[in-house]
């Protein structure tokens, strides 16, 4: 009897086995690539061709094979060949240090009004202290020739310092150190025909240490990017992908692709497939937005969630990055002289000239919708003091399309506003009239203001603001990307803040569980007393 | 009344049996997943415990569809149509008699295997309760793949409000066991499928006219 009913409760798993294989195949939206996930395979596509090839060798060019005195002389010497380079740079905002776009009358960007908590304004390319990172000759600023070796040169080589050493030993006259000039130059030469596309190190020689220091300014961005291994940032990894900065911020006419000021990147995210010759700066270019494999839960977080915000655990997790910058401090001196103290990590806690500082690492990133775009504040705009001032901000909505939730590094500090204008001041820092000489903020910010063309009412005070940056880059490998727990949890969810949407996990209704919860302690404990009940009664029977 | 004889009868069929602890494994454990789902505690870790949720929830869904078939093939969804009659003394005695150690107003037989108030628990639990849930389940589960009927709140809530429900049925259902001749005498019942009467027990016409056959 038993035995003949086996071979039917055997059919029936059958039966009801391949019914499930058919339910859970039915919802998948895409088709099977061999098991591994669309995402990966795209990218591996797109990147498969690793290898740049040249049709020159730099130091077979005569032009090349001179002699240099200045540095205005190498770049005509790039310019005899790449006619229109010069012309292309100097429109872009690796040069202007001028965001474009329609919005240019309010003039964004250093060499324009907007301000920022670290050394706050580039004054109009006065400031000569931040023209240490523009790419022309000797901080001449848009005044001067492009240096094309800034990005184009990976020797390594200090031409600034050889160039003006070799100035000064041809003008002595003295035949011994003429001699010394003209090994100088063989040196240059050499170095000079090292041509490269851009390498991490030529673009991080500046957005690497911005704000004055190693890791100041973004906190997914400093001179572990230089050679870092994969567990750093899984595309740039030296012993994984080995990209550079250009592979993903591809370039047209010289101009970088990238977020600048308010402007995003990209108005919206496209795969290589719907554009093949859209800039490839986003992780959809090369991932698809379905990246995870078929049926991944993980698929239908992309229209709300960004890659970054799970696959970008922490930031600063090599170098430290700094996370507290407040003037109010600047000023103290130590025996009548400015000092420098240094705390954690070795980094300076305390400058005389810039004030106090916090250094983090490893930290976690903070979470708002955006939508690539980010405020930006200018001098010319009206501030609340009584409220923290967002300098810049990210600019998103749950509503809107193409927002989507991202991780930042915000910096917050403090730093001087104009107390009757309510506007944020713009001190000079460097130079003889700058604070770092005078140590009297007053008179910096009066210098500061004049040569931006902004009146200053003569009195000032300090006001907390915060500084939004993206965290885009330390891409971790795929087993270090957060688990759900992260964000789908009661307590501490790292999401705490984004609000208007529910979250299994992290939301409930109050009222709802209350209801829930008490039909079942109430069940519990109505069967408890029955229990009891019947104990003490023993049912009723009398034995 | 001691002198009566208790007898087995076979009360339960092998698919009636198999699929009530099946269901039964089913609902506890989507009780256990969802529960840390929504947050209330941490067990197996959020994306194991959605794993488990959506496969249980989906073969639950479609083992269901067997069992309503089962149902309806076999005439035993009569067994759920709900009756007023003797569903106060049945009240009475679970809130009174039974302390008393009087005899259960309605006996089990063959064309009546549930009391008044069984068939109204059940006939609620299966037509209003599992069908919601369910419906509320699979709209979640579809939410992204899907137009969307009502906002994920929505979904989530009334899948938990009834989630908790069910875990209260289920407290009262297992104590409800333990009423029957001994503790575990019903449960046996539920698992042999010989469920124990007394030998005498009268059945009324009432109750087993719907199943009767003709």
């Amino acid at each position: 009897m038993k035995q003949r009913y086996l071979p039917k409760v055997f059919m029936a798993l059958i039966v009801i086995s391949s019914l499930l294989f058919s339910f859970q195949s039915a919802f998948a939206s895409t088709p099977k690539i061999e098991d591994e996930a669309l995402g990966r395979t795209l990218a591996r596509q797109a990147v498969k061709d690793n290898k740049r090839w040249s049709t020159i060798d730099h130091s077979k060019i005569d032009a090349l094979n001179k002699d240099f005195k200045t540095g205005e002389e190498i770049t005509k010497a790039c310019i005899s060949c790449h006619s229109e380079a010069a012309t292309q740079f100097h429109k872009t905002i690796h040069w202007t240090w001028l965001a474009s776009g329609d919005k240019k009358d309010i003039r964004y960007g250093k060499a324009g009004y907007s301000v920022n908590n670290f050394c706050i304004s580039g004054n109009a390319m006065e400031d000569k202290g931040c023209l240490s990172c523009h790419t022309s000759w000797n901080k001449k600023g848009v005044e001067g020739d492009v240096n094309c070796l800034k990005c184009h040169n990976d020797s390594g080589f200090n031409f600034n310092e050889a160039l003006g050493d070799i100035k000064a030993f041809l003008e002595d006259g003295d035949p011994d150190t003429n001699e010394i000039a003209t090994d100088l130059q063989q040196e240059v030469k050499e170095a000079v025909s090292q041509v490269t596309f851009p390498t991490r190190k030529n673009c991080g020689d500046c957005h690497f240490k911005g704000g004055g220091g190693d890791g100041v300014k973004h906190g997914d961005l400093d001179t572990s990017l230089t050679k870092p291994n994969r567990m750093l940032d899984v595309h740039m990894g030296t012993d994984g992908k080995n990209f550079t900065c250009t592979r993903c911020h591809t370039t047209v006419d010289h101009h970088i692709a990238g977020r600048i000021y308010t402007n995003p990147a990209v108005e919206t995210r496209k795969s290589l497939i719907e554009d093949d010759l859209a800039p490839k700066i986003t992780c959809v270019s090369c991932h698809s937005d379905e990246p995870h494999k078929n049926d991944s839960k993980m698929n239908d977080h992309t229209n709300v969630v960004s890659c970054q915000a799970c696959h970008i655990p922490e930031y600063a997790r090599v170098n430290p990055t700094m996370m507290w910058w407040d003037w109010t401090k600047a000023g103290k001196m130590k025996n009548g002289k400015p000092y420098i103290e240094k705390g954690p990590f070795g980094k300076p806690v305390y400058k005389s000239i810039k004030g106090e500082f916090k250094w983090e690492k490893n930290v976690k990133p903070e979470y708002f919708w955006s939508n690539g775009s980010q405020t930006s504040t200018t001098i010319n705009d009206v501030i609340d003091p009584a409220k923290v001032v967002k300098v810049s901000h990210p600019v998103g909505d749950k509503n809107d399309p193409e927002s989507r939730i991202f991780p930042f590094k915000i910096h917050r500090g403090k730093q001087p506003y104009d107390k009757v204008n309510k506007k944020l001041l713009a001190p000079m820092l460097s130079g003889e009239k700058g604070y770092w000489e005078t140590f009297d903020m007053n008179k910096a910010i009066e210098h500061g203001n004049k040569t931006l063309g902004i009146p200053y009412s003569g009195e000032f005070d300090y006001v907390e603001t915060t500084y939004a940056f993206p965290i885009t880059h330390m891409v971790a490998p795929k087993e270090n990307a957060l688990n759900c727990n992260q964000c789908h949890i009661r307590k501490n969810s790292r999401l705490a803040n984004i609000t208007g949407l529910y979250m299994p996990g992290r939301d409930k209704s109050s009222l709802m569980d209350t209801i829930g919860w008490l039909s079942v302690f109430g069940a519990l404990a109505g069967v408890l007393l029955h229990g009891i009940g019947r104990f003490f009664t023993r049912n009723g029977k009398e034995e | 009344m001691k002198d009566k004889k208790i007898i087995k009868i076979y009360l339960y069929t092998r698919y009636e049996r198999l699929w009530h602890w099946l269901q039964a494994l089913m609902i506890i454990s989507l009780i256990i997943t969802g529960l840390e789902i929504h947050g209330t505690y941490k067990l197996f870790g959020f994306q194991t415990a959605v794993n488990i949720h959506n496969f249980v929830g989906l073969t639950w869904l479609i083992l269901f569809a067997f069992f309503v078939f089962w149902l309806f093939t076999t005439g035993e969804w009569k067994q759920y149509i709900p009756t007023t009659k003797k569903l106060f003394s049945v009240i009475l005695y679970y809130s009174w008699g039974i302390f008393q150690g009087k005899p259960h107003p309605v006996q089990k037989a063959k064309g009546a295997k549930h009391n008044p108030l069984q068939r109204l628990a059940y006939l609620g639990i299966s037509a209003m309760l599992l069908p919601a849930q369910m419906v509320t389940g699979l709209l979640y589960y579809l939410y992204n793949d899907i137009p969307q009927v009502l906002p994920l709140s929505a979904l989530a809530v009334i899948h938990t409000l009834i989630a908790l429900f069910l875990l209260n049925f289920l407290i009262v259902h297992l104590y409800m066991t333990t009423t029957g001749h001994s503790l575990f005498s019903h449960i046996a019942g539920m698992i042999t499928g010989w469920e124990e009467i007394y030998e005498t027990t009268e059945i009324a016409d009432w109750e087993t006219q719907a199943t009767k056959k003709k």
